[in-house]
């Protein structure tokens, strides 16, 4: 694994967190805290556990969402990727749904499947899987001819052209789409929190808004793009465990 | 039919491209145990007629013997060396070398044991855990090379295989290629445009000219090849074969 030097990683970090700093300070408005203020307020979450119950409801429709999307999206990609028909018959409704501003279609989950976890864990499902097929179904149709025909020469089955071949070859590309997709699905699971009932840290966020404790709200984003981050992490080790040979380093 | 001293026959084969016609009532005999190069412009038909061979392109007519049994998909008498090597990114060296008995169903430490020892004869000791992206391109061909001797085919097609490695290795390749010619009891079919490294390889060079494509010559080379290679590239037969050659194709390029 590619790994950068932790100097450079604390020294960025120190950056930005600096300028955070400085720039609350500096005084831009009285409704965004200092870096200090806001860890202060994420210290305060922590150790009255307000934090991870909040948590523990968000990553309910994160999770399973993210999982849905990852395995149907991979899979519906796979199929796009090899059939034509069945890419003439599936890949525009992706396309749209790409590009589709999809938080105008929340109202309409709302009627459709109420305002529970059935609701969210849809919004994370529309957020992450277009980008999950498209990428996935693309990287399938560039496999490189060459190792299918190599494959064939050696006496492969169709069946372990698809599994030995296809699929780690468009694997890089396939982890791309996935790291795409989780991030698509924390908006997801944000939008619906925000949107549709305040529930774990939406809530946190929507409440310390109304109640003007700006440095609760901070800390309860930042600890959101803390997860996400985390969760790429995860997510790029696996792939390396899977493909070692494909290396070539994207998060840490 | 049977035949016993031809390792492959094509007969009358026909392929078209669209309207594009590739390869026009095409009959070649390759002899047991030697070499046999297929030499010509681009755009001749030299690799699709490999690819035929193969079973991985479907002739519109015409048969492809191997030992004497018509053959349309890819066997096991058949191993294939690629152009651009064709290895598994994802994959080492090892896994690799021992893809194609992974997919003939060899257990695991049986193939890894055959692929050890070839991975070794190629000179790739001490690689069977790299990358090949970790490996420089003469490296990535040996380890194609030992991937198609590890299925152990009586019969192996070379697609222009060295010409994506730079001078000094394949001259170093074409000798070794020499030798291995000489210590396994195997056919070779070797697609190439260089006139030089048919002509040093081959036991018989198959001239083929382009549109539509046939074969035009078949040259035999033989008195310099029990000579060591260091002599070969200074044998006057050699030399006068690669400028005889040069002149029957100079006409067919612009």
């Amino acid at each position: 694994m590619i790994s950068r030097p932790l100097t450079l990683k604390l020294l960025s970090a120190l950056l930005i967190f600096g300028s955070w700093e400085m720039a609350s300070r500096a005084g831009i408005n009285y409704a965004f805290p200092t870096f200090l203020e806001s860890m202060g307020a994420l210290w305060n979450l922590t150790i009255s556990g307000q934090i991870f119950v909040a948590y523990a409801e968000t990553l309910k429709p994160l999770v399973t969402g993210v999982l849905i999307s990852t395995f149907i999206g991979v899979g519906i990609g796979v199929w796009v990727g090899l059939s034509e028909k069945f890419d003439w018959l599936v890949s525009p409704i992706f396309i749209i749904m790409q590009s589709a501003p999809l938080a105008a279609l929340i109202p309409l989950v709302i009627m459709a499947y109420g305002i529970g976890i059935t609701s969210k864990t849809f919004v994370v499902c529309i957020m992450a899987m277009p980008v999950i097929v498209l990428n996935t179904s693309g990287a399938v149709k560039n496999t490189p001819s060459s190792l299918i025909e190599m494959a064939k020469s050696y006496l492969s089955t169709e069946r372990e052209v698809i599994l030995k071949i296809i699929i780690p070859s468009a694997s890089p590309v396939i982890f791309a789409g996935l790291r795409l997709g989780v991030s698509a699905g924390f908006i997801g699971a944000i939008l619906a929190e925000l949107k549709i009932t305040p529930t774990g840290v939406g809530d946190i966020i929507s409440y310390s808004r109304m109640t003007a404790d700006y440095p609760s709200m901070y800390a309860a984003i930042f600890s959101i793009i803390v997860l996400a981050v985390l969760f790429l992490n995860v997510l790029e080790r696996i792939e390396k465990s899977l493909f070692a040979g494909n290396d070539l380093g994207y998060v840490s | 039919m049977s035949d016993n001293v031809n390792a492959v026959s094509v007969k009358g084969i026909y392929k078209n491209y669209g309207d594009v016609e590739a390869l026009r009532d095409m009959s070649l005999d390759f002899p047991k145990g030697q070499l046999t190069s297929l030499l010509g412009p681009s755009g001749c038909g030299k690799t699709t007629l490999l690819k035929i061979i193969a079973g991985l392109l479907q002739p519109n007519q015409g048969e492809v013997y191997v030992n004497g049994q018509i053959v349309s998909e890819p066997g096991p008498d058949r191993a294939f060396v690629f152009q651009d090597f064709a290895l598994m990114p994802w994959a080492s060296v090892l896994r690799n070398v021992a893809f194609g008995l992974e997919l003939r169903k060899v257990a695991k430490s049986e193939r890894e044991d055959i692929a050890r020892k070839y991975i070794k004869e190629v000179g790739l000791d001490g690689f069977e855990n790299s990358y090949p992206h970790e490996l420089s391109g003469g490296m990535r061909q040996r380890v194609g090379l030992a991937r198609a001797l590890s299925v152990d085919s009586p019969v192996l097609l070379m697609d222009e295989p060295f010409s994506a490695v730079d001078e000094q290795t394949r001259r170093k390749f074409q000798e070794d290629l020499l030798q291995l010619v000489k210590e396994e009891s195997k056919t070779f079919i070797f697609v190439t445009h260089s006139i030089e490294e048919a002509v040093y390889v081959s036991d018989q060079v198959a001239i083929l000219l382009p549109r539509p494509s046939r074969v035009s010559e078949i040259i035999k080379p033989s008195s310099f090849k029990n000579k060591d290679v260091d002599s070969i590239r200074k044998d006057s037969e050699y030399l006068d074969t690669v400028e005889k050659i040069w002149k029957s194709l100079r006409s067919y390029v612009e």
